[in-house]
């Protein structure tokens, strides 16, 4: 049995989500999806499983063309997917979360159901009690109710959607003995991830996925550090193009620790001078959204102290950072940065009211239509975000923060943009950086990172282990920081 | 092309999808269909008595839709509205019935009363959302209930009529605490120009403050919103007390220019009516008057339905129904029409 995908591809708008993608995977095979957040892999399952449809190519299951355009049509087929929350209806028994999801081809038969659960329990070492509610279950056991689950309803293949976040080390343990055991019985299982190790250790082969392009598939053991370039792309040579003359230290973070719902850092110590460019490296998750959110006031750090002009303002609201010159752009640019629904012109009308109070709508669409002309932004005043392409909204975003900053802190200043629009963006910010701004970022090119910083920080599980001037390393050298090697 | 993008559009399909669905129960039942609808005209604008009926009903519609269109603009779905017209009239009966003042200065308080009474009622459910976690919806609802029975009980209670125990009403209030009525008219100009004035402060605010715009800024995107600078929890604060400011007010003109005292069912379902109202209207303020005083037409001419044609009154409600349904469905129909043009597109 293999399934084979060949040309895959989707396009959301102008972001080609997948380009081109073939892979094949082989009865038994474990075969690891490996890429940084935004590079495609939910959308290749997602058309795996059913839930998108793609714009080309064709899925093949065991020499079968598959018309995959609903999750039934997958499941029939015997493609499975426990997704990275499984899916299960928390207030029900096990038993009825079977009954819930019955496909046609089966009837009612709640002691056939009980017979098949303790049946495939016993058979793959789950611990599963049919009565038992699964809302006092355990993530990892929920997820042993979803295979058990899938498998009950015939697949042959199964996805797993970043199996590993939310659970234990011991639940992991047994999840990976459980796909090992599904592997061993003929099962293709396709394992999506962006922790190396996993990959690592249980995968039989990998295929990375780079801006939705397929960059490689190798056999897995392999070098970490192949993955990691494969990954972040810097085999190109990248001449660093900052020039910033240093000023002097403006912010300085003392063992700063934070924590909320976009994630965790712990004893981070850095200083930053004025009109420098950070960037921030790392695999997603390691610490620089909450890094970049702390800077600019958007979360308030539990212990440590951040020092600009003189005070610590580590405890200071949003509000005062932003009157203070700090700035937050956000990788989400739809959900977090514009408002989708209120025009160009409402949008300017937002970012300059200082303090008035009504607003004089010939003056903001003025302002508006200089702004287009000077960020060279493809729309009219009347132009919603969402009728905006990726590069337009960020050309936007930048037309909007305020004339004189002295922090910036962004995510991912040019993903998803199309060439013209990330040279344009750099341009901009290495205006702002000469201007006297610093500029904090993130970002999971490696080429970008060495280009436009002056010093390279790397984050690593929440915490800082590489600060490194840019001119002075390489992509090798960046890429190993990022895997942990070498700490 | 341009009209069938244009709520005009939207609207005239509506209106028309209503009147033959209508036109069908009424065949359904061998009534006549023209004669009905012409009585719904002449019931409700066939005399300068009638028309004064209809923008008298329209006034508390009017007042609460305005109300609505506050808290929903900002992304909050104020059910409660109800029980803040309740707590306006309870507040503006409390004045009526407490203090002994000439009319000139009785009416002002009680406006003033019924405002606070409203904005304290509404804070209730901003402050259940904001720092209790309550969906407003049901932190609302339950709000509604607590509103109807502290009339009840007012009524029954400390503010029963002597010697008789009757859920039927409180004494009438002295003619100093009732709005001033035009001669031989049921119409109170103080009423109708305190509905105008309240929809013009709410096109107002829409359109031209700063305030307004980060209202719905907060109702589109909060995340976005508060990365702007914009204080989301206090805005939403405001919001619900703004909303519950001038939902006090369509519970004044409840008690001071329709009842003349405080009934059980004061705030006579305009609260829900006027979700109907604002869902018409697509939140538009401007829209607001002409969509309100559709519906009293519906309702004061469907009276005559009932006096000549024996139909039960309801079926003005069922056409007002039909109405929301069809705009609602059309308007989706339309949105999901340009979602799929615009995924047909390749690029931009």
């Amino acid at each position: 049995m293999s399934l084979k995908l060949l040309n895959i591809t989707k396009r959301f708008g102008t972001i080609l989500a997948n380009d081109d993608i073939s892979v094949e995977i082989g009865e038994g095979e474990i075969h690891g999806l490996l890429g940084e957040n935004g590079a495609g892999k939910s959308t290749l399952v997602n058309i795996i499983s059913g839930s998108l449809i793609k714009d080309s190519g064709t899925v093949e299951l065991d020499g079968e063309y598959l018309d995959l355009s609903s999750p039934t049509d997958a499941i029939e087929a015997g493609i499975g997917i426990l997704h990275q929350e499984p899916l299960v209806f928390l207030p029900f028994s096990i038993i009825d979360n079977f009954l819930a999801g019955l496909p046609k081809s089966h009837d009612f038969d709640r002691t056939g159901v009980r017979g098949a659960i303790s049946e495939i329990s016993h058979e793959y070492g789950f611990d599963l009690d049919p009565d038992a509610i699964a809302s006092t279950l355990t993530i990892g056991e929920r997820q042993q109710l979803e295979i058990a689950r899938l498998l009950w309803m015939g697949a042959r293949v199964l996805i797993l959607d970043e199996p590993t976040t939310a659970i234990s080390e011991d639940q992991r343990e047994n999840l990976f003995a459980t796909i090992e055991r599904l592997a061993a019985s003929g099962m293709s299982v396709i394992f999506v991830s962006h922790k190396l190790e996993e990959i690592q250790s249980i995968c039989n082969r990998v295929t990375v996925l780079r801006k939705g392009e397929l960059v490689d598939t190798l056999t897995v053991p392999c070098p970490t550090s192949d993955l990691i370039h494969l990954m972040f792309g810097g085999y190109e040579q990248s001449t660093p193009q900052s020039q910033t003359v240093l000023g002097e230290n403006v912010l300085a973070l003392n063992a700063i620790s934070a924590k909320d719902e976009n994630g965790t850092i712990e004893d981070v110590n850095c200083r930053f001078s004025e009109g420098e460019i950070i960037g921030l490296a790392g695999l997603e998750g390691a610490g620089q959204r909450i890094l970049l959110r702390s800077i600019s006031g958007l979360t308030n750090p539990y212990s440590g102290t951040i020092n600009f002009g003189g005070e610590d303002i580590s405890h200071y609201p949003y509000s005062w950072h932003i009157e203070n010159g700090f700035h937050y752009l956000p990788a989400d640019r739809e959900g977090e940065g514009l408002i989708q629904g209120l025009t160009v012109t409402e949008h300017f009308a937002l970012a300059e009211s200082q303090g008035a109070k009504t607003i004089d709508w010939g003056k903001s669409t003025q302002l508006a239509e200089d702004k287009l002309q000077e960020y060279a932004i493809r729309g009219t005043v009347d132009s919603r975000p969402e009728d905006l392409s990726g590069g337009n909204q960020q050309r936007l975003l930048l037309a909007l923060m305020p004339a004189n900053l002295s922090v910036l802190s962004m995510e991912h200043p040019t993903r998803g943009l199309d060439i013209e629009s990330a040279e344009w963006v750099w341009n901009e910010l290495l205006e702002r950086s000469k201007r006297g701004t610093t500029i904090i970022f993130s970002s999971s090119d490696i080429e970008e990172l060495i280009s436009f910083s002056d010093r390279i920080l790397v984050c690593f599980t929440g915490g800082i282990i590489g600060d490194v001037s840019a001119k002075a390393t390489t992509p090798h050298d960046i890429g190993s920081l990022i895997g942990g090697i070498g700490i | 092309m341009k009209i069938y993008q244009g709520p005009i559009y939207s609207y005239s399909i509506a209106i028309l999808v209503a009147v033959v669905f209508v036109s069908f129960l009424l065949a359904l039942f061998e009534i006549p269909i023209f004669e009905t609808y012409i009585l719904l005209l002449t019931g409700s604008l066939g005399s300068t008595t009638k028309f004064g009926d209809t923008l008298m009903v329209g006034v508390p519609v009017i007042i609460a839709s305005a109300s609505l269109v506050i808290t929903f603009k900002a992304g909050l779905w104020n059910i409660g509205v109800e029980g803040q017209i309740i707590a306006g009239a309870v507040a503006a009966s409390f004045v009526a019935r407490e203090l002994q003042l000439p009319a000139g200065i009785l009416l002002p308080v009680m406006i003033l009363a019924g405002a606070l009474g409203g904005a304290f009622w509404g804070l209730l459910v901003g402050l259940l959302k904001v720092k209790g976690g309550v969906n407003e919806i049901f932190g609302g609802l339950g709000l509604n209930f607590v509103a109807t029975g502290l009339v009840v009980y007012l009524i029954i209670g400390p503010w029963s009529r002597k010697g008789i125990a009757s859920t039927s009403g409180t004494e009438p209030f002295h003619q100093n605490a009732w709005f001033p009525t035009l001669e031989g008219f049921r119409l109170s100009p103080l009423a109708v120009a305190l509905a105008f004035l309240v929809v013009f402060i709410v096109i107002y605010v829409f359109s031209r403050t700063q305030f307004g715009l980060k209202l719905r800024a907060i109702g589109l995107n909060p995340h976005s919103s508060y990365r702007f600078g914009i204080p989301t929890s206090k805005y939403l604060l405001i919001a619900f007390m703004l909303g519950g400011t001038v939902a006090g007010l369509a519970g004044v003109t409840q008690v001071a220019s329709i009842h003349h005292r405080l009934v059980p069912s004061i705030s006579g379902g305009y609260g829900y009516l006027g979700i109907l109202v604002v869902l018409l209207a697509g939140y538009r303020p401007s829209l607001v008057v002409p969509i309100a005083f559709f519906f009293s037409m519906i309702a004061i001419g469907s009276i005559q339905w009932q006096l000549r044609l024996g139909l039960h009154s309801s079926l003005g409600g069922v056409f007002q129904g039909t109405l929301v349904l069809s705009v609602i469905l059309i308007s989706a129909m339309r949105l999901m029409q340009q979602r799929r043009n615009k995924n047909s597109k390749v690029g931009d």
